[in-house]
């Protein structure tokens, strides 16, 4: 498994590192942690002229609290997000989400920033941004910008980010007290990926659900919010049969992937499973 | 002869591999560690295409690249090198031309077809990327029902058909038990094709002196011997000037036991450039190019009275070939052949067994190669006939084993069964399970919606891979041990351990023969240059066979030692003992004479008793009588969710007889890599390919081997019914728990869902054919 060769830059600052890659352009990739871009090029599947490792660009590192948000580096591992005490204690899902992400050595090295730039449609991380309504934030050499997880995701391994932007930052709004979230995984065996992943977050009065986020990844080409459960359950009681009905709705409208791994039918059947048991998890 | 003799100090013992330090430590040297002058690098362009004419090749831009040495094709090592080759031999079987190298056809995606030579191992692989190839695709024969229809497209034009050989078997009166029978159970059996995946891939390193005309290659290899043999034929260097040395090995379980293209073909290039040339294997060609494992279907139907006795067996057999014959591979399913009535007395048989060439890569030996699609077959088949006759598993079973007393028992397909006790170990584990109070468990858990099964398997396999009448290349071992000056004992074996820890097991016997410490002795393997002759680690023989080698040499020296000690103590040879280091008459250790002592005479040759020769050395070339059988029972539960397919697995229990036992540790450390990998197949595993012939699983991103965190507690425990074919009474564990496993889950997980009508299931177990069987059940 031997890479094409390539040239190396290794910037310090946001600057320099959006400098090269406004003089590379489309020849750059980024390098964070290297758990999707370094196989693809082993396999030769990706074959970049240029990788710029963003690893030692200051201020892309660290999980804070600022403001009612989580803010969390691009470069965040997944291991920290998992063992983060900060993170267990203030949005305890996504300590959960990291702990299903591949095995010890990959949440060692992979990234939080990398993981949502790559948009693999099997990855977990996806799923549980999409439901806490984070903000991805991003900067280019024409200035920083704010967009939704909502408006972030476009395709399968397809964003909004221009060939010349890096992500920086998540900002993770951090939910009340009366609000409770979960992700449940499905792991495809061999690749530790989201055969189908639910999160689900519900913010309940009583047993009446004032609010409800669902996101769901692994099932079609792009992570995506089931907003078809969200406006059953919204204001509803959660009882078993509405649960169990609205989940019913959760691949409505979608195109359902197919592989080696899962049929159509299974994918959906597994979606409406999970959807199903991650609310009421949430619910109980 | 059915135990060892004399004090038992270290056999028995669970003493830790004393391999395992060097290799924790990274101390240790595998192919790819041993760095020799002026390497060169090799690299293999491999076919894109699973059937094709080659048309063209063009290699000007690779040679063009600085730092590339050479790149040939094989056109240019026709005639100058051997096919790869098979040791089959078979009566009626075709044997297709094996070019190291593709000449103007290739038949599977990853057969190699250009070399290139150079500097570095980056510069090779840069250079595949600038050799244009041009092919003309042909149809493209992936199935096996399909391939042997008349009208099928051929592989090998000049054979007419795409079968490689037919092997029928017709014994007892077939078609009058299944007139007579209560009931006939048939099935259809997949057992589907597995890529070996050893953690170590294949490499290899040859460098060829020309002032001597020695050739030493080093390899990831089980056969060192055979390689040896073999590369001095294909690349014309005399057997006597060349070395093969198997230095640490990680891992074959059978995928290593071969001679493979690369390897002939990085030999000559070392004899041709007279430089050493490295090629090692990358993960993406382990799984293309290393041979696979299992990879058949399986037609068969029982004849069964009303009572659960199987009075008789018919099948068809088709094995998938792959598209060339490997070292064994015709070989393989003639052990499902020879195993498929498992631990049961049927006497009627009737058998055909069909090998079918496809445009995949070749199969051959891959952990209980023949045997766990043997026992799958039948462990399922009498399931699904007691599930019809409303038995019970565990009653059918008792009701067609044989008595301990018939054996050696003769089998109708033509082996005979060394010893055994089914009931024994069968009870065992029964027992430890808590087989009746698990029914009724699970009886009470059905009526709340949940999904308990229980599966068994009782097994019996063929191993310890010995007379040479049954094993190609010869089914003996050597074995040598020499006391040094010094006191310290050399043993040089035979079999070339890859993980099973004989460097551990050999020692402790000799240790306990002659009475002195383990660290005392030292196990060399894996060098031809030192061990000349062997056959190698393959079939769970190396202490059935090898061991029973280095037993009686050690006997032989111990003879010897017995005649100075003797002689230096002036006592009766029969009264002497070895013990802590000394050699004494027995009650009267204080006049001992000191190993070392004797060790020291037996050079120094001075003090010799009369016709005694100097030196204590001896060398014996052990065959045995007959295969050992081991068997056991294996008893696993599982719980599946009916809404998604997944199953948990909850207990599994493993009761092996594999005969006297040397070290429990390594037992039981084999038993549980046996199962882990049984199971893989059974929940996990499985090579895909679409029907152009690419492999869709080939890398380990699709392709499931089990991993730490997916395997329960395993519950083991053993009988003891000691072989008569060897002096240390060992059955063989290497491929026992493999052997037993995957029907023993699938057999759970039917069981599991029985009361939706289902009763089978192809592997893998994965969550959604689990799911898809309850929805068509449903």
């Amino acid at each position: 498994m031997i890479s094409g060769s390539f040239e190396y830059f290794a910037p310090t600052s946001l600057d320099e590192a959006l400098g090269l890659l406004g003089e590379h352009g489309d020849d750059a990739k980024i390098l964070a942690g290297g758990h999707s871009l370094i196989p693809t090029m082993k396999l030769r599947l990706a074959e970049p002229a240029v990788v710029i490792d963003i690893q030692r660009v200051d201020g892309l590192k660290g999980i804070s609290e600022s403001n009612g948000n989580l803010v969390i580096g691009a470069l965040a591992t997944h291991h920290e997000l998992e063992s983060s005490d900060l993170v267990q204690q203030r949005v305890p899902v996504l300590s959960q989400t990291a702990g299903e992400i591949g095995d010890l050595q990959v949440r060692n090295k992979g990234t939080i920033g990398g993981s949502l730039a790559h948009a693999d449609p099997a990855a977990d991380w996806p799923a549980t941004i999409l439901a806490l309504d984070a903000d991805i934030h991003i900067a280019g050499r024409s200035g920083k910008r704010t967009v939704k997880a909502t408006d972030f995701f476009e395709g399968l391994y397809a964003t909004v980010l221009e060939p010349d932007e890096i992500l920086t930052a998540i900002h993770v709004p951090i939910p009340d007290e009366n609000t409770k979230g979960t992700y449940l995984k499905l792991h495809q065996v061999a690749s530790g990926f989201a055969l189908t992943g639910v999160a689900a977050i519900v913010t309940k009065s009583g047993d009446t659900c004032d609010s409800i986020a669902i996101g769901i990844t692994g099932v079609s080409d792009v992570a995506y919010r089931a907003t078809g459960v969200e406006s059953d359950l919204t204001g509803a009681s959660l009882t078993a049969e509405n649960i169990a009905a609205a989940a019913e709705k959760v691949v409505d409208g979608k195109d359902i992937l197919e592989d080696i791994h899962a049929s159509e039918a299974y994918r959906a059947n597994l979606a409406k499973v999970y959807t199903r048991r991650a609310i009421e998890q949430v619910a109980s | 002869m059915a135990t060892i003799a004399g004090p038992t100090r270290m056999i028995g013992a669970p003493i830790k591999r004393r391999e395992d330090p060097r290799l924790i430590q990274g101390l240790s040297h595998y192919v790819d560690d041993i760095k020799r002058v002026d390497t060169l690098h090799c690299a293999f362009l491999r076919s894109d295409y699973a059937h094709a004419e080659i048309k063209s090749i063009d290699t000007e831009g690779a040679k063009d690249l600085p730092g590339v040495v050479t790149v040939i094709t094989g056109k240019d090592i026709e005639g100058k090198v051997g096919s790869v080759p098979c040791a089959a031999e078979i009566e009626g079987l075709k044997m297709p031309d094996h070019p190291a190298l593709a000449i103007d056809r290739v038949r599977f995606v990853g057969e190699p077809v250009v070399a290139v030579v150079a500097n570095h191992p980056h510069i090779a692989r840069d250079a595949l990327d600038l050799i244009e190839i041009e092919y003309e695709e042909l149809p493209v024969i992936m199935d096996m029902d399909k391939a042997i229809e008349p009208d099928s497209p051929l592989i090998y034009e000049d054979f007419g058909d795409n079968i490689a050989f037919t092997m029928p078997l017709d014994e007892g009166d077939v078609d009058g038990a299944f007139a007579e029978a209560d009931h006939v159970i048939s099935n259809r059996f997949v057992n589907q094709r597995l890529i070996p995946n050893a953690m170590e891939p294949r490499g290899v390193l040859a460098e060829y002196l020309p002032g001597e005309g020695t050739l030493t290659v080093w390899s990831s290899t089980q056969v060192p011997h055979h390689l040896k043999t073999i590369l001095s034929l294909l690349v014309e260097v005399p057997e006597q000037l060349v070395r093969v040395i198997a230095p640490e090995v990680g891992g074959g379980f059978g995928s290593k036991l071969n001679v493979y293209a690369e390897e002939i073909v990085v030999s000559y290039l070392a004899t041709q450039l007279r430089k050493p040339v490295k090629w090692i294997e990358k993960r993406t060609e382990n799984f293309t190019t290393t041979i696979h494992g299992r990879d058949q279907i399986n037609y068969v139907e029982i004849a069964v009275k009303n009572d659960g006795t199987i009075t008789a067996l018919r099948a068809k057999l088709l094995a998938n070939m792959g598209a060339y014959h490997q070292l064994l591979t015709p070989i393989i399913p003639i052990l499902t052949y020879f195993m498929i009535l498992g631990a049961y007395k049927i006497r009627n048989v009737k058998l055909e067994l069909i090998g079918v060439f496809t445009n995949k890569m070749s199969t051959d030996a891959y952990r209980g190669a023949g045997r766990p699609e043997a026992t799958h077959i039948i462990e399922r088949i009498v399931d699904i006939a007691a599930q019809k006759l409303g038995m019970d598993a565990k009653d059918i079973r008792f009701k067609n084993f044989p008595q301990p007393d018939e054996f050696p028992l003769d089998i109708p397909t033509g082996v005979s069964y060394d010893s055994g006790n089914y009931q024994e170990s069968f009870n065992k584990a029964l027992g430890i399970i808590n087989y009746d109070q698990l029914r009724a468990e699970q009886a009470e858990l059905r009526q709340q919606g949940r999904y308990l099964g229980i599966g068994i398997a009782t097994y019996a396999e063929i191993c310890g891979m010995g007379p040479s009448i049954g094993v190609a290349g010869g089914g003996w071992e050597s074995g040598t041990v020499r006391v040094e000056r010094t006191g310290k004992v050399t043993v040089l074996t035979g079999v070339s351990p890859h993980g099973q820890g004989q460097e551990t097991s050999f020692a402790q016997i000799v240790a306990d023969e002659f009475g002195i410490d383990i660290d005392d002795i030292v196990i060399v393997h894996g060098d031809t240059g030192r061990q000349p002759q062997g056959i190698g680690t393959f079939g769970s023989r190396a202490m059935a066979v090898g061991g029973s080698a280095m037993l009686i040499a050690t006997r032989q020296v111990k003879e010897k030692i017995v005649k100075i000690a003797a002689h230096l103590l002036e006592a009766n040879p029969d009264d002497l003992v070895f013990e802590a280091g000394n050699i004494f008459v027995e009650g009267s250790p204080e006049q001992a004479v000191e190993f070392t002592t004797i060790a020291a005479e037996a050079h120094l040759a001075t003090k010799l008793p009369p016709d005694t020769e100097p030196g204590l050395e001896a060398t014996h070339f052990f065959e045995p009588g007959n295969f050992t059988y081991p068997f056991g029972a294996h008893i696993s539960v599982v719980e599946v969710d009916i809404d998604t397919g997944e199953i948990d697995l909850k207990r599994y229990v493993a009761v092996d007889d594999v005969g006297n036992i040397i070290n429990p540790l390594l037992v039981t450390g084999q038993v549980h890599g046996g199962i882990a990998q049984g199971l893989g197949q059974a929940l996990y595993e499985g090579a895909v390919y679409d029907e152009s012939g690419q492999l869709l699983t080939g890398s380990l991103m699709d392709y499931a081997v089990p991993k730490a965190t997916q395997i329960p507690r395993f519950e083991t425990d053993h009988t003891v019914t000691p072989s008569p074919v060897n002096p240390m009474g060992v059955k063989g564990v290497g491929e026992a728990g493999t052997i037993a496993a995957s029907g023993c889950l699938v057999n759970a997980v039917v069981d599991a869902l029985s009361p939706f009508g289902v009763t089978d299931i192809d592997m893998p177990l994965t969550p959604n054919r689990v799911w898809q069987v309850i929805q068509d059940a449903s």
